[in-house]
């Protein structure tokens, strides 16, 4: 792997997102509308309950920001290959000598800067109208936020090989499969609250852990060491396994010709 | 610096490229024609690394393509008409990033003289998306000349643009094949284009290699006026001729 490569990459999408500033609405339009309807929300609950409901803002304010990093971090992936294939450009990346896992880690590190912009932008406008300090939940942030961008990554690249795999008519999953989890992943409430079933689906999925344990945080004040692991655990398995289905699809889409479609014809 | 043989490939039933060998030297321009279907587009992305072939072999500067893609991919480039550099960049922001993907020492100064040499270095903070197609495939080519490449594929390089441009395109892809010993396999649909530039062309019909030789032979050896006419003999009939052979 050379940095140099992955580097230029990185500065390709920068100069990309310089040169249209509209592309800036994704990373902050979209997650301060969040935040405003989520915010107001927790306020009206929290008025009608007459503050029976102590750190209700935390919780749900603070689900609200982790839970747009993930779907960030996913969508800088996921959108830096999508901006390839929207300029037809990606032949000539993939006819360049650029390894897939460069291109990968590249579209991952831009997604980070995206991320960095929007929590900074929403960590500022959670104060101004909330008086909700995000960094109060201390050290305990930097594995929650490391899971939860593992956990970005490996979405973004199973939505890189089923757009691969399947071309454009998959392109909707850029914005799908993040959400397929959601409701799983007990984000905005305990897993307890969830039937049965769905709980066993809960526990197989690494942000779980994540949101139970800030809640733990703010609840208890404790870290969860256990479901830190857990998480950890979960997201290398996952990790591998993605990287494992994008080599696979890649291969497939050679053996198949798909490649040539974003381009050559 | 190219050798191909025996390559097949097959989607499911269908046989795209049929046992095709063939072979380019330093400093050799190659025609690759047929019409639509005829394996020109699937033996061009074998030769990228863009599909795998079904068996056969490709070997690059000495070596198998498998086995070496990221080293010969630097020493080659390619391109495409249906291939573009990101619209809202300008015309040096793409050829830098680009010049560094390749590795390119002292970038801006090639990417100048490549500017220069196409006749548009007054375009060069220009937005690409703001191009007229033919500029924008001549920023292509700049592209696809940044690395020095020693072999380099060109599919339709003068498909959009005007016969004059075309003309100075081909003179100049001469000088930079007689200069630094770029071999080329260029593929189009503009027989003039063809009979001008390459050196020697490759016809193929149903993935099949149907005649080779110079664009002079392969006139001859079918009895026509141009290679237009070969053209049309080959894609209506699949008809068969070897260089110095006969039918």
């Amino acid at each position: 792997m050379t940095l140099q490569r992955v580097w230029v990459m990185v500065l390709r999408y920068v100069f990309v997102y310089r040169r249209s500033p509209i592309r800036l609405i994704e990373v902050l339009f979209w997650p301060t509308m969040s935040l405003l309807v989520w915010g107001f929300m927790t306020a009206f609950i929290q008025r009608s309950t007459e503050g029976s409901l102590p750190g209700f803002i935390t919780f749900l304010i603070g689900a609200m920001i982790c839970w747009d990093m993930l779907f960030r971090a996913q969508q800088g992936v996921s959108l830096s290959f999508l901006e390839d294939i929207w300029a037809r450009n990606l032949l000539n990346i993939f006819c360049a000598p650029v390894r897939l896992s460069e291109y990968v880690l590249a579209t991952f590190l831009f997604g980070l800067l995206r991320v960095g912009l929007t929590l900074a932008f929403l960590c500022v406008l959670a104060w101004l109208l909330y008086h909700f300090n995000f960094f109060a939940l201390g050290v305990a942030l930097i594995p929650f936020i490391a899971n939860l961008l593992m956990l970005g990554l490996t979405i973004g690249i199973i939505t890189i090989a089923i757009v691969l795999r399947y071309g454009h008519g998959a392109e909707p999953f850029a914005w799908a499969l993040p959400f397929l989890l959601q409701p799983f992943s007990a984000v905005f409430y305990p897993v307890s609250v969830l039937p049965g079933a769905m709980q066993k689906v809960a526990w197989a999925i690494p942000c779980t852990y994540v949101f139970e344990g800030m809640r733990e945080v703010i609840g208890a004040g404790s870290i969860s060491w256990d479901n830190l692991a857990w998480a950890a655990g979960l997201n290398i398995i996952y990790l591998m396994g993605a990287m494992g289905l994008l080599l696979h699809v890649f291969k497939v889409a050679r053996d198949r010709g798909l490649l040539g479609k974003w381009g050559m014809q | 610096m190219l050798q191909i043989r025996d390559l097949t490939k097959r989607f499911n039933d269908v046989v795209a490229v049929d046992g095709l060998s063939f072979s380019i030297a330093r400093g050799e321009i190659v025609g690759i024609l047929g019409a639509n279907g005829a394996g020109k587009t699937t033996t061009l992305q074998m030769i990228l690394g863009l599909i795998r072939p079904t068996s056969g072999r490709i070997e690059i500067f000495g070596r198998d393509h498998e086995q070496h893609r990221i080293e010969i991919l630097r020493r080659m480039n390619f391109s495409s008409v249906g291939v573009n550099l990101p619209m809202n960049l300008t015309v040096s922001e793409n050829l830098w990033i680009f010049a560094k993907l390749y590795g390119v020492k002292d970038a801006w100064r090639r990417l100048d003289a490549l500017l220069n040499l196409m006749e548009i270095h007054h375009l060069r903070h220009a937005i690409t998306g703001s191009l007229s197609s033919g500029e924008v495939s001549r920023v292509n080519l700049c592209k696809a000349l940044l690395n020095r490449p020693e072999l380099l594929l060109l599919d339709e390089p003068t498909a959009s643009l005007d016969p004059d441009i075309a003309d100075k395109v081909r003179k100049i892809l001469r000088r930079v094949q007689q200069e630094d010993g770029v071999a080329i396999l260029y593929t189009s649909h503009n027989m003039r284009d063809i009979e001008e530039i390459c050196d020697r062309v490759l016809f193929l019909h149903d993935g099949h290699l149907r005649a080779e030789g110079t664009p002079a032979q392969v006139i001859e050896q079918f009895r026509t006026h141009n290679l237009e006419e070969v053209f049309i003999r080959i894609a209506r009939s699949g008809e068969v001729v070897k260089a110095g052979g006969s039918r």
